[in-house]
């Protein structure tokens, strides 16, 4: 019988919410949560399932990653999942992580399913398989069953077609392989190139992948001269958030008039919170300034190191918010800061 | 977001915990920060060491809009 072993945050392994995110790891001789669902599809068995807290992971990855390769040390097993972790960014690149990490040492095959959205994609794509999911865990069963299905291929050593046909993010790993129509790489080329000519679209062997990379800005020549704003994806907002900004999936941003104050107070004195859904509240609720350091900044304004702190910091939710609406807030902000003659920016993101 | 406000031409350093991120999606200029729910310190630890966390950080944030970079870049921070 074949063995997998299953990996899950704190949410899916039933620890906790947010406020137990820092769950350092463990390893169950079991099925824990969404561990039976794969224990049901799998031609094989379950055998342990592994639970870290994503913000554990987050801040302490070689440590989390170690930890869990221990456990493992022991276990025999023949295939490993990671989550599906749908939209949840962390989530996405703790998968990624400690998939990456089994595959090296282990060398078994790791299966992960993350929505297109889940920056863990671009990072692990080429590491692990990572199938499309859905954006949250209402498509639980149907993300398993996409991961398990292929799993099952693998362990049965069917034969694996390239990704697109088995659907999983293409790796970008190239290999040789023959035609079934046997139709030569010469005749594909001249198809290809008088397909070109003609104007009509065709499509590449080869494909290179496009990276959007933005040139970097010029220092700031003279920082005690400078006009510097704040700005943060960490959901800081006036206690009645006046903008109401979303707490998740944000399409809103907000700036909030900071002039003449030494600090962001906090929720308890009804000035700021946050409102982000994705991270525990109550460190950013009882001190704003751990999210968006407006009290060193003005430290450094006293002191001269920088001109002036911006009148106004920006502030949206960055958590399963889409690529496409943060850069048009990102461009809305921009054409802001421009209004105001602003010189340069600190983004803090949680 | 981060890209879009360097691509309208300003200096921006983004403080984040997730390197990885930060670094896949483009940005430039990267100081760390030591975890999600706190960025710029740790409630466990008193006032003062958050405040000194916090201060070094932003004035590590503010010393690498100062710093001409070929590439991107993590600035090395001390606590």
């Amino acid at each position: 019988m074949k063995k997998a072993v299953v990996y899950l945050n704190q949410f899916f392994g039933q620890i906790g919410g947010e406020e137990v995110a820092d769950h350092p790891p463990e390893i169950r001789e079991e099925k824990v949560g969404a561990a039976m669902l794969y224990d049901q599809l799998l031609d094989g068995e379950v055998t342990h399932t592994v639970i870290c807290g994503d913000n554990y992971m987050g801040s302490n990855k070689d440590k989390a990653i170690d930890t869990i390769l221990d456990f493992l040390e022991d276990v025999e097993f023949d295939i490993f999942f990671a989550g599906p972790a749908f939209q949840a960014g962390r989530y996405g690149i703790a998968c990624g992580e400690i998939g990456k990490a089994v595959k090296e040492k282990f060398n078994v095959p790791v299966i992960s399913s993350m929505n297109i959205e889940n920056p863990g994609v671009e990072i692990f794509k080429k590491d692990i398989y990572i199938f499309p999911g859905g954006h949250s865990a209402a498509k639980m069963k149907n993300d398993v069953t996409k991961m398990v299905e292929f799993g099952n291929k693998i362990l049965n050593n069917e034969e694996l077609l390239p990704a697109e046909e088995e659907g999983y993010y293409k790796r970008g790993i190239r290999h040789q392989y023959f035609l079934k129509d046997k139709t030569p790489a010469a005749e594909r080329a001249v198809e290809m190139l008088l397909k070109k000519i003609n104007g009509e679209d065709f499509e590449s062997e080869l494909p290179i992948p496009e990276l959007d990379r933005v040139d970097i800005a010029p220092a700031v020549e003279d920082l005690s001269d400078a006009k510097i704003a704040l700005v943060t994806s960490g959901g800081i907002v006036p206690v009645d958030n006046p903008d109401k900004i979303q707490s998740a999936s944000a399409t809103r941003w907000g700036k909030y008039d900071i002039s003449g104050m030494e600090k962001l107070g906090n929720r308890e004195d009804g000035a700021f919170k946050t409102i982000h859904a994705g991270y525990d509240p109550a460190a950013a609720d009882a001190d704003p300034n751990v999210v968006v350091p407006v009290d060193a900044m003005r430290a450094y304004e006293k002191e001269g190191k920088i001109g002036k702190l911006h009148n106004y910091f920006y502030s949206t939710v960055g958590t399963g918010t889409t690529q496409g609406e943060a850069a048009r807030m990102g461009r809305e902000i921009a054409q802001d800061l421009k209004e105001a003659e602003v010189q340069a920016v600190i983004l803090t993101s949680t | 977001m981060v890209k879009e406000i360097e691509r309208a031409g300003f200096p921006v350093v983004q403080m984040a915990n997730l390197i990885p991120v930060a670094k896949t999606v483009g940005s430039n200029r990267i100081v760390p920060t030591i975890s999600i729910p706190y960025p710029l310190g740790d409630p466990s630890t008193s006032k003062e060491e958050q405040w000194k966390l916090r201060y070094h950080r932003v004035g590590v944030a503010l010393d690498a809009l100062t710093s001409d970079i070929d590439d991107q870049t993590v600035f090395d921070v001390e606590i």
